[in-house]
């Protein structure tokens, strides 16, 4: 029963996510570490998870994968023995969202009132909070994203923000439009001053411009910078507002500049080249990515092809 | 009794023997600018990689570079990564240990540049997971070689060989030595980048210990220097940028060697030196 449930979540896990299909989870460890406040970033395989506890309960970014929910909640486990009370997925691809369906039930919500509209019993588990594209893509009868309805988001919103109150901080759910989806979130935890990125932000790799879900160069060069604008540092570059990012290592406003910085020029040197009405096999020719590749063109899921092709037919097709 | 008293100073004075095998570097050093001082204090100029073990992906990197980045306020206050600041001003060290076993468990160093301030772990502590924080001083462990105090840091920031563009990514690994002679202090940096270096890049630094010194404190605030849309980072296009060509005009240094590599840094490229064509002395405008 388990398997059957599993494996159509991984195999619905799309393509512009890091492959998960031939993972041995067995051999993944998931470590806790501390961010600052009431946050910690737990780290696997897959997106990094958030988590900000206290005597509310857990409040988690992303989910990772299914197989992964038992380690993901011995993990929690070592930093509060409080429900999970709230999940938030920050985008809809399956290397964050695919524990949906087992963490939501490891936790469960305080209902009555009109939170019964999205769960009638806490036994139901967590609410998962998401932009309403990221619903409309799972839910969907037919699609790369469709899944079982356990792991759709329970509570989704539309316009700029959601805002939670938890554990003694405000808590911004901030949708970002048309960035690396149409679905993009960050998580702003305000007292601990620590942001949640999902895959608007990485170390590992370039970014992921899904444009098949609405994703777009500009969209997330634009959501760079309101991350950037956010964060207040205490000198220089450095220390203030921590930052959580989809993959790879934790930060602060420096690692930020630098991605920023990296989007930017990539971005300038192939519209110079659009604008010169050169051809996609051009472009790769030119090589306009030669500086960065070190850093992160080694991705094997998102390599240096894929990104300045997604760059090129996003400007080409002057997506906003 | 007395001759307890007498073998315990004995046993003192040996032991006091032994960790004077660890020189004490505590005191203030003030900076000792020698033929390094266009390096350290004015910096290089834009397009000079010369000695500069860097690959094609540094040079692409150092050729896209435009100085106005520093214009922009969140860039105005950055500092200099610990690989680089030994190139200015004066610096404190001090030692810090346990005070009931007198173990040393760090060495404390305060950058008057930038009040930067790192730590180094001398009590075989490991250095973090992957997965932590980067910082622009990145985390230290040391121990005594003699009475070289060795130095191994990770958890870099992105940084810069030299101020004109040259990365030093945060993949980075760097090596240190601390050498001192009397007053005369000389540190040492290896840097291991696979990123950006084919080979590793060793510079060194003099400093002079200094009793009299007091530093003065290092604020900084950003400010909007040149009003520009939000998002822009200034930068050269490929094959754009003119000012390269400045520095191999004036000084009649081919291109090619200008541009750096491994190969530039050992004594045998002067004999490749005098078979390149010398760049057109520049125009007067």
């Amino acid at each position: 029963m388990r398997l059957r449930l599993v494996l159509p979540l991984l195999l619905s896990a799309c393509a512009l996510a890091p492959a998960q299909q031939n993972q041995d989870f067995s051999k993944v460890e998931v470590n806790v570490l501390p961010v600052q406040g009431n946050v910690y970033m737990l780290v696997g395989s897959g997106g990094n998870i958030t988590v900000q506890a206290g005597s509310d309960g857990v409040f988690l970014v992303d989910t990772m994968y299914a197989p992964l929910a038992d380690k993901i909640v011995a993990a929690i486990r070592t930093i509060s023995k409080g429900p999970i009370r709230y999940i938030v997925d920050t985008h809809v691809h399956g290397d964050h969202t695919n524990g949906n369906e087992a963490l939501r039930k490891a936790g469960s919500t305080i209902t009555g009132g009109n939170v019964s509209a999205d769960i009638r019993d806490s036994a139901e588990g967590a609410q998962i909070i998401a932009h309403q594209n990221i619903l409309n893509r799972m839910s969907a009868a037919k699609g790369p994203d469709s899944v079982a309805s356990k792991a759709w988001p329970t509570d989704t919103f539309v316009g700029d923000e959601k805002d939670v109150f938890f554990n003694g901080e405000g808590i911004q759910v901030i949708h970002l439009p048309n960035a690396h989806t149409d679905g993009d979130s960050i998580v702003f935890f305000r007292k601990s001053d620590v942001i949640s990125t999902g895959d608007l932000f990485t170390t590992t790799n370039y970014p992921v411009i899904d444009l098949d879900r609405g994703g777009s160069i500009n969209g997330f060069i634009a959501a760079l910078q309101k991350i950037v604008d956010m964060i207040i540092p205490v000198y220089g570059q450095e220390g203030g507002t921590m930052v959580v990012p989809g993959h790879g290592r934790l930060c602060d406003l420096g690692d930020v500049l630098a991605y920023r910085e990296m989007t930017i020029i990539i971005r300038d040197r192939i519209q110079d080249m659009v604008t010169k009405g050169m051809t996609l096999e051009q472009v790769k020719a030119a090589k306009p990515t030669l500086d960065y590749d070190p850093l992160y063109g080694t991705s094997t899921f998102w390599g240096t092809d894929r990104f300045v092709e997604a760059v090129y037919r996003s400007l080409k097709d002057n997506k906003k | 009794m007395k001759y307890l008293n007498l073998a315990a100073l004995a046993a003192a004075v040996l032991l006091a023997g032994t960790a004077s095998a660890q020189i004490n570097l505590s005191g203030t050093y003030a900076m000792t600018l020698n033929e390094d001082f266009p390096e350290r204090l004015p910096g290089p100029e834009i397009g000079d990689y010369l000695g500069i073990p860097l690959n094609a992906a540094a040079r692409l990197h150092a050729e896209s570079w435009d100085a106005s980045l520093l214009t922009l306020p969140e860039y105005q206050c950055r500092v200099h990564p610990i690989d680089y600041v030994p190139s200015f001003f004066n610096i404190r060290i001090w030692e810090e240990r346990d005070k009931d076993s007198q173990q040393l468990i760090a060495i404390h160093q305060h950058h008057e540049a930038w009040g930067t301030e790192r730590t180094i772990w001398m009590d075989g502590r490991p250095h973090p997971p992957e997965y932590a924080l980067h910082t622009s001083q990145g985390f230290s462990t040391g121990k005594w070689d003699g009475e070289i105090l060795t130095v191994t840091t990770t958890h870099l920031k992105e940084g810069w060989i030299r101020r004109n563009g040259i990365p030093r990514s945060d993949r980075a690994i760097v090596y240190e030595n601390y050498i001192r002679h009397g007053d005369h202090l000389t540190w040492v940096t290896v840097i291991h980048d696979p990123a950006y270096l084919t080979e590793p890049f060793i510079r060194t630094r003099d400093y002079t210990l200094s009793t009299g010194l007091v530093m003065g404190a290092y604020p900084c605030e950003s400010v909007v220097e040149v009003v520009m849309p939000k998002g822009k980072i200034p930068h050269h296009l490929p094959g754009t940028n003119e000012f390269l060509a400045e520095f191999p005009a004036r000084y009649g240094i081919p291109t090619e060697a200008a541009m750096g590599g491994a190969e530039t840094m050992y004594p045998e490229y002067q004999q490749k030196l005098k078979t390149l064509p010398k760049p057109a002395p520049l125009k007067k405008k």
